[in-house]
């Protein structure tokens, strides 16, 4: 049976309400604080290193985002773990914390449909994460000037504004993840620790369990390993399965983008970097080239995510 | 005049289990009908599938001339819902939850401020409109989400289990604030275990068992058909041999001494006179004499009980 009425009827309403309860929220201090901690701590170890070793690179700006200093790993990195953390914080009990207020059944019976609460919690949740990280964004901008005292030029802006926009989708992703288990369960707190479990599972235990996969699946060559060489196929299992986690995505498309000089993210024979100056940037555009797989890749996994929360939500029962 | 909500057949499967077996009822406008019986006879199924929130397995249901699994935005703009256990955002004011339910319906924000200070005031929450949530007692609450239903302009309010767990200074209040409701010609559907309170407020009842509408008329109408005719009248009263004297009255079909001085009559109208009569006459002194009015906590009992007994040995 079809229904009538937009979809779309209060999503306006509740993203205003979602953003206002996101924003004023004591989680929302939290995150701001780690996010100004943890720009300070990254860029303190970038900045000092960048003075000792390179004055005159062209990227300068981008360096900042990519080199690191022992013991603190690159300001990227940190990100790669950090994002994740704070979508699941956003997101952990977007349905089942309506649910638990009792608050659900009063709002569906209101003149919406289930999409506008789901699709208008979702955008809230990722408008609040492209604020912090917009912010981020600027404030090691600001602080590089200050420190470097170079000012950054089109290609690095436009590159980090790249940079920016990634971290905003794998953002989108962790988030439609959380959505989906706040949906799954109704206690928050089994949410949000299935959520950390996946979170710890793709970041930290599949790097290194996917090349334990990779050459069960394809067995690596005696000959190849004879000379000292990975097997192709090997590796190659090996990188499409680190890159089902999204942290691996968005660590190589942020590799391609943010390091110019990045020519693929996978295995290169030597016949293929013929006529190649190794160690001269990529034009902007084929770096994003590049990294456009990693990119669709993320849009793709938030998407999917949050189409299987839709579902799971509008058959679920709203009765307490 | 008219009917504003009718069911036919109207079924809910969970799997195996047939939660609401093909029941028919219908509501006329302005009227206060109550949906009555045991936790977990099909009520609030029934009222979720009126407003479109739960899909129905058979069967059909029309609220307001529209069909609420096909157009629920225009069912639920018109129809008040007030949830068993209702909840409001704890760390937003009155004002400020009643005003996100109005941006919800589209109401403009003019209208919306006039339309929630009105309702508020309704319900004797002025004082507090701008105090959180949070710190609001259960009856504030319930009184709030009516408040909820007063702004919406509702024409049917949909009540489920309102003054459950409400004390009875509160229970009273909220039972005023239905009355009104209803004086406003808005249509109110109550949904309750407690028996005294949906005798006190409501014209007819359906008594739910199991899916099902077992009973369904006004209290009088029921006590008729499940109490069998009569009245029952009570005299207290002192004197000889009144058992026999009692028993002579015209109408009374039968007497029953409950404690000494106290008889029981049963008869086919109001004896109240005749039985007065009769005291007086055999020089005796007449101290009570009182009618039972038919409860539906009577005729709850009396149709419930042979089902309770069935349901024993499963229990143990």
């Amino acid at each position: 049976m079809r229904r009538e009425g937009s979809p779309w009827q209060g999503l306006g309403a509740v993203v205003l309400k979602e953003l206002a309860d996101n924003l004023s929220s004591a989680r929302m201090r939290v995150l701001e604080w780690l996010i100004v901690l943890t720009a300070f701590a990254a860029l303190y170890g970038a900045i000092g290193q960048l003075r000792d070793t390179t004055a005159e690179d062209p990227f300068l700006l981008l360096r900042l985002f990519t080199v690191s200093r022992s013991p603190l790993p690159s300001f990227v990195a940190i990100l790669g773990f950090l994002i994740p953390l704070m979508a699941i914080g956003l997101g952990f009990d977007t349905i089942n914390g309506e649910y638990n207020r009792r608050t659900l059944s009063r709002i569906l019976a209101q003149p919406i449909y289930r999409d506008a609460l789901m699709m208008g919690k979702f955008l809230a949740g990722l408008a609040t994460l492209a604020v912090s990280l917009t912010c981020m964004w600027l404030l090691v901008l600001g602080l590089a000037l200050l420190f470097l005292g170079v000012p950054p030029g089109g290609e690095e802006i436009a590159r980090s504004l790249v940079f920016l926009i990634v971290a905003i989708v794998y953002g989108g992703v962790w988030l439609a993840l959380a959505m989906l288990l706040s949906v799954i369960f109704r206690s928050p707190a089994t949410a949000a620790l299935v959520a950390l479990g996946i979170w710890l599972l793709l970041t930290l235990i599949w790097p290194m369990l996917s090349p334990a996969i990779a050459s069960v699946i394809a067995p690596p060559d005696i000959r190849y390993e004879a000379l000292g060489l990975p097997t192709p196929e090997t590796l190659e299992w090996q990188q499409m399965l680190a890159r089902l986690s999204p942290n691996n995505l968005f660590g190589e498309a942020m590799l391609a983008v943010l390091s110019p000089t990045t020519r693929a993210l996978g295995a290169v024979f030597i016949d293929q970097l013929q006529g190649a100056i190794l160690g001269a940037p990529l034009p902007f555009g084929q770096s994003l080239l590049i990294a456009w797989p990693q990119i669709v890749g993320l849009i793709a996994a938030t998407i999917m995510l949050f189409v299987a929360a839709y579902i799971v939500f509008q058959r679920q029962e709203i009765r307490a | 005049m008219g009917t504003v909500i009718t069911a036919h057949g109207l079924t809910k499967r969970y799997g195996s289990a047939t939660v609401v077996a093909g029941i028919d009822f219908a509501v006329d406008k302005g009227e206060t009908f109550g949906l009555l019986g045991p936790n977990g006879s099909g009520k609030t199924t029934t009222i979720l599938m009126m407003l479109g929130l739960t899909e129905r397995s058979a069967g059909s249901v029309d609220v307001l001339g529209q069909d609420p699994m096909r157009s629920p935005l225009s069912v639920k703009r018109r129809v008040g819902y007030l949830p068993d256990s209702i909840g409001f955002y704890d760390n937003l004011t009155a004002v400020e939850n009643l005003a996100y339910t109005a941006r919800l319906m589209g109401i403009g924000s003019a209208e919306r401020r006039e339309r929630i200070a009105k309702a508020l005031a309704r319900v004797r929450l002025s004082d507090v409109a701008e105090k959180r949530v949070g710190t609001f007692s259960h009856g504030m609450r319930q009184r709030l989400g009516l408040a909820e239903i007063i702004m919406k302009r509702a024409e049917i309010a949909i009540l489920d289990e309102p003054t459950s767990g409400l004390d009875p200074q509160s229970t009273a209040d909220f039972l005023d604030l239905i009355r009104e409701l209803r004086g406003e010609g808005v249509t109110v559907l109550l949904s309750s275990h407690l028996l005294d309170q949906v005798q006190r407020v409501c014209d007819r009842v359906a008594l739910f068992q199991s899916g099902r509408i077992v009973l369904m008329g006004s209290v009088a109408e029921l006590a008729r058909k499940v109490l069998g005719a009569g009245f029952v009248v009570e005299v207290e009263a002192e004197g000889t041999d009144l058992e026999r004297k009692l028993a002579a009255v015209p109408g009374v079909t039968a007497v029953e001494t409950v404690a000494p001085d106290r008889y029981r009559l049963t008869a086919d109208r109001d004896v109240r006179p005749g039985a007065a009569r009769a005291v007086v006459v055999a020089a005796g002194s007449l101290k009570r004499l009182s009618v039972d009015e038919p409860s539906l906590e009577a005729i709850y009992a009396r149709c419930f009980q042979p089902a309770a007994k069935e349901e024993m040995p499963d229990a143990a």
